[in-house]
Parts: structure tokens; sequence; C-alpha cells
């Protein structure tokens, strides 16, 4: 049996979706950002798949850039959770509606 | 055969993996889970043949990423329950498949047209770090210089955020010390 590139695009949209689920269903801000996480590493694993079978190289290249967007993401996001969390000692979305009308 | 038999078993595995990252309650779990997840991600792209994406996966998201969120980690109180939030439980779940069915879309669509050619096809005869390092420093020069830029604002804005009144220790200052802190927080 052999492994197509539908394979792999069907993989990406299953963990996509988890991530999605997860990004809709949590409250907290760290496990927020942990579902974002699984949404870009879901995107990776299709352009991965799409540069193998069209002998592309560009899928790698924007896989390399998410991965750096990724990292600068969480190196501020995380200094912006520890700052929040010290002012209000807690990271939970409900805190975070001080403009609700 | 083999190949077929590490997709699925690493599918699996992801899939689980980041299942319990999304639905357990201890937000230690979900650190551990999400971190065997990236290595289990790594995988596929060892198969695809993108060994350096492979080797860049586990050093920056299992060893970077990972790291950053287990010293965050500690800053927060991480012990007790995670509260869910109790929606309506439809909405989710048809925005998340409607979700799903665009980005089939959007990767589906090119490839009903069947005429991609290759922009950068794949050397004849060179392993695949060098294929990267050849296109990334000729076509891809300028993002990766702008990627570069903006690893070290995020650098510069994370030291900034966090480490505010690193310099004092409250293990090693007397009572009266610790006071005329709280009293200046207070004030300013």
């Amino acid at each position: 049996m052999e492994i197509g590139l539908n394979h792999y695009l069907v993989l990406s949209t299953i963990l996509f979706a988890i991530g999605l689920v997860g990004v809709m269903r949590r409250k907290n801000l760290l496990l927020l950002f942990f579902a974002t996480e699984i949404l870009l590493n879901s995107v990776n694993v299709a352009f991965a798949a799409i540069s193998h079978y069209y002998g592309d190289l560009t899928g790698q290249m924007f896989a390399f850039f998410v991965i750096a967007i990724a990292a600068s993401e969480v190196a501020v996001g995380l200094g912006l959770l520890i700052v929040w969390y010290k002012r209000h000692n807690s990271i939970d979305l409900d805190t975070l509606m001080t403009m609700k009308g | 055969m083999f190949e077929a038999i590490a997709f699925y078993l690493f599918a699996f595995l992801t899939i689980a993996m980041f299942f319990i990252t999304v639905t357990t309650s201890q937000a230690l779990y979900a650190l551990t889970a999400l971190a065997a997840g990236m290595i289990f991600i790594s995988a596929f792209f060892f198969i695809l043949d993108a060994d350096f994406l492979g080797a860049v996966q586990i050093i920056v998201y299992t060893g970077a990423v990972m790291a950053l969120y287990a010293f965050g980690m500690m800053f927060f109180d991480t012990t007790r329950e995670v509260k869910e939030k109790q929606g309506n439980q439809y909405i989710v779940i048809g925005l998340s498949t409607l979700a799903a069915v665009l980005v089939v879309v959007i990767f589906a669509a090119p490839m009903v047209s069947e005429n991609i050619v290759a922009l950068y096809p794949a050397l004849e005869g060179v392993g695949n770090t060098q294929e990267v390092g050849l296109v990334l420093f000729t076509k891809y020069l300028v993002p990766f210089e702008v990627a570069a830029i903006m690893l070290l604002v995020a650098m510069v804005a994370g030291i900034v955020l966090a480490g505010k009144k690193m310099d004092l220790s409250i293990t090693l200052m007397n009572e009266a010390e610790i006071e005329e802190e709280k009293n200046k927080k207070v004030l300013s």
C-alpha cells in the first residue's frame, strides 16, 4: 500500500482540527498557546509533504520560517503572560475581559 | 511497506499525543504530551526526506520552545485543575469541521489543475542539508535575514518583559528590605 500526498494532507487536517478544538475550548492562556503550537505543526507537516511529492524545496523553506515565527511568538507571548500573571495573579481568559460593555 | 507501517504508527501516536494535549486538565500532562507529539512529528520529516527540517524540529521545538514553556510554567500555579470553557458544543464542532474542510480545499486546489512545475527542483547527488543551504542562501536570503532580526527583537522583548526585578532576590534580603520593596511597589 503506497503512502501518497493525500495521506499526509488528511493527517495534517486531523491535527489542525485537534488544534482548533483546543483553541476553542481552552480557558487557560498557557494551554491556548499549546493549541496554537499544534496548529503550526500540522501546517508544517503539509508543507514538508508537498515539498517531497512535487520535488520542490520551497515547502521546506516555508516550514523553516514557520518554525522561526513560532519560536519568537513563544518568547514574546510568555513574557507578556508572566507580566500579566504578576499583576492579576491569574492567566484565565475571563480576567482579560476588561473592555466588555 | 515499511513507509506505510511507519506512517500509520506515527500518525496514531501524534494524534493521540495532541489529543491528550487539548483534553487533559493537568497543565504538566499537556506540556509533556505536546513535547512527545513534537518528536513524533519530526519522524514524518525524516520519512519525507527532509532530514534537516526534522533535526531543526527536534532542536527548536522540543529543545528550545518546550524548555521555554517549562520555565514559564514555574511562574504560574500549574498544580490546580484547569477550568474548561463550557460553551455550545455544536458551534465548536461545526466551526472546527468547517475550518478543517477549508484547509483541505486550500491544499487541494493546486492539485486539481495538475500543472505545477517545481520552482526550485531538488538537485541530484547532494544531500538534503546541502540543498536547503543552496536555496536558503540564494533565493531566500532576504527573508532569512529578516527572520534573524525578528528573532533578535523577540529575544529583547522577552528579556524586557519577563526580566523585571530579576536582580532582586527575596532569599538574600532581610525582612526590613522586603517590606521596603513592597512599599515601593505600592507607590509606583
